[in-house]
């Protein structure tokens, strides 16, 4: 996992690799304030971002996140003292997440974790979404082979159905490619 | 009577003049609240603070709650903008390199014409220009890209990036940047580290464009409207007072104050009379009516206004026109100001939405008390923005 940490000062940027270097085995970047960040953050493609609330170029990543969408890349964010109460509020927002109690090293543990899961979370989502999507694709190409057969060949569905996996099986590759290679034939000699 | 204190977050800039004068003149009090006025870091931070309740009303960039309601940007909370805190405000500037080139075809930096700087600078580019604004929705990105799409500019290229103005000289330094469109004081800022020359004042581009908004939670507005007035009515006071160009002195004194802008007052005093140093050879120029606080019914959220912005955003980001135009009307709250505003004895447009770029000299328009004047706001090529049919 490639982590960015948006941090100016050096003592505390070291402080804050080595709590991560502690919790896991992470790939660490620290960047100051840059005029370029938001570039040099995306070069990295990191998984997670750490800034302080209070570091004036967030909006910069706010430029970052429009152009990924705003769930693709976490940006965990550290609120100081004051602003402690947008902590909650922010997190149930799914904007990111927020800890109380600024860039304290031993608060980054925790900070990271939601952050992760969210990531997780999404990526999961994500990876389910193109699966069904797949799956439904694959139906509509069986579907059209079942059909083509049966039309061609004078089969009942479940025949036709048998045919494909027979093929498949006796090929060693899956029904929805026999299918497709079906259906992408016959697309040709008609 | 108990004093009610509202927490209000800003950022530092000229354009923030309404509230901090609100609070440091005594309107606030006036109304019976006390402004407890929270500056951010940065504009994301102001939004989130606004959002998530940290403060009940901000100082925001105009196009800010109207990409919210389009659904553009992180954060999804209904915003209202309840009135316009300034008009007009930006400057367009260069980096030292473009200045240069600029110079060596004989450009005479004359701070006025919008069209003859983007030829300019067509000129002189031999790849695309990068600049720098502050926030990726804001009227600086609006107005260049009005400006520049369809100037000779747009066929070398051009590049918006965000970049926040304190970094600006460090961005045109490494060359991660090449021109900049800012708010008052960073133009003049740039322009005393010798980091740039000023091109445009952002109403060579458009006249009469709503630069910041008083920004509320909608649902605090419906739940809070008697300090939601309390605070209309204060900010207005202090708009209509600073206005005063004689008072402007003051003004930038106050502002140069180190819980506020803490700059000297004479780099905040040249927004403030239009008096600008453009370049760091010292060339003076003379802007009327670069920022305005008051006069023109400035302060009045026309629909018109959103609309204008929600239909550039949607054409960019691939939204659809008409929806967001009408999304965007609900955000403009011109029937709160109203509503708020009628205590003040102040009078009122007729209508809540115009022509946005019909105005070419002050115009007398019908109101509820008679007439009222409005102000120039055409825009520089002359094109008319009609909310409903476009």
């Amino acid at each position: 996992m490639t982590i960015v940490v948006v941090e100016e000062d050096r003592d505390r940027a070291i402080a804050i690799v080595d709590a991560l270097h502690a919790s896991g085995s992470y790939d660490v970047h620290v960047i100051g304030n840059h005029s370029s960040l938001a570039r040099r953050i995306a070069a990295l493609a990191p998984d997670v971002v750490l800034i302080d609330i209070d570091n004036p170029t967030r909006d910069m990543l706010e430029e970052l996140t429009l152009a990924s969408g705003p769930l693709e890349r976490p940006v965990a964010m550290f609120v100081s003292g004051a602003a402690g109460g947008l902590a909650r509020e922010a997190v149930e927002a799914g904007l990111s997440a927020y800890v109380v109690d600024g860039l304290k090293p031993e608060r980054l543990k925790p900070v990271l974790d939601a952050a992760i899961a969210r990531f997780q979370i999404v990526r999961q989502m994500r990876s389910e979404l193109a699966e069904t999507r797949r799956a439904l694709e694959e139906r509509k190409v069986i579907d059209r082979a079942k059909g083509l057969l049966m039309k061609a060949r004078g089969l009942q569905e479940e025949e036709a159905y048998a045919l494909l996996r027979k093929a498949a099986m006796d090929q060693g590759r899956r029904v929805a490619e026999v299918a497709e290679a079906l259906v992408t034939a016959s697309g040709l000699l008609s | 009577m108990k004093t009610v204190t509202l927490p209000v977050a800003y950022v530092p800039l000229v354009d923030a003049a309404p509230l901090i004068v609100a609070c440091e003149m005594g309107f606030a009090h006036e109304e019976g609240i006390e402004l407890d006025l929270v500056a951010a870091p940065s504009w994301s931070s102001v939004r989130d603070m606004l959002a998530f309740g940290r403060v009940d009303a901000a100082h925001l960039l105009s196009p800010v709650p109207v990409a919210m309601a389009l659904g553009l940007g992180g954060v999804a909370r209904p915003l209202a903008a309840v009135s316009v805190l300034s008009v007009n405000g930006n400057v367009i500037g260069v980096g030292p390199a473009l200045e240069a080139r600029l110079r060596g075809i004989g450009y005479t930096f004359d701070f006025a014409d919008a069209a003859g700087a983007a030829a300019a600078l067509a000129r002189v580019a031999d790849r695309p220009l990068v600049f720098g604004v502050p926030f990726p929705f804001s009227m600086h990105v609006e107005l260049l890209h009005y400006w520049l799409e369809a100037s000779n500019l747009s066929r070398v290229g051009f590049e918006v990036r965000t970049v926040p103005p304190p970094l600006m000289a460090q961005a045109l330094a490494a060359g991660d940047v090449d021109a900049f469109c800012v708010g008052e004081p960073w133009g003049s800022v740039a322009v005393e580290k010798c980091s740039g020359a000023l091109l445009l004042p952002g109403k060579a581009i458009w006249a009469f464009a709503p630069e910041k908004v008083l920004a509320v939670r909608t649902d605090w507005a419906e739940t809070e409207p008697h300090l939601l007035g309390k605070l209309m009515r204060a900010v207005w006071r202090a708009g209509r007072w600073l206005n005063a160009p004689e008072r402007r002195t003051s003004v930038a004194e106050i502002l140069s104050k180190k819980a506020y802008l803490d700059l000297p007052s004479e780099v905040i005093d040249r927004a403030l009379t239009g008096h600008f140093t453009v370049s760091g050879q010292g060339e003076q120029r003379q802007v009327e009516g670069f920022i305005e606080f008051h006069d023109g019914v400035a302060n009045f959220p026309w629909r018109s206004q959103a609309k204008w912005i929600a239909h550039r955003l949607a054409t960019r980001y691939g939204l659809d026109p008409a929806t967001a135009r009408a999304k965007a009307g609900e955000v403009f709250r011109s029937d709160i100001y109203r509503r708020e505003m009628s205590a003040t004895h102040v009078d009122f447009p007729g209508a809540s939405e115009k022509l946005e770029g019909s105005i070419r000299q002050a115009t007398a328009v019908a109101s509820q008390k008679g007439q009222l004047s409005l102000l120039p706001d055409a825009f520089f090529d002359g094109r008319i923005f009609d909310p409903d049919k476009v």
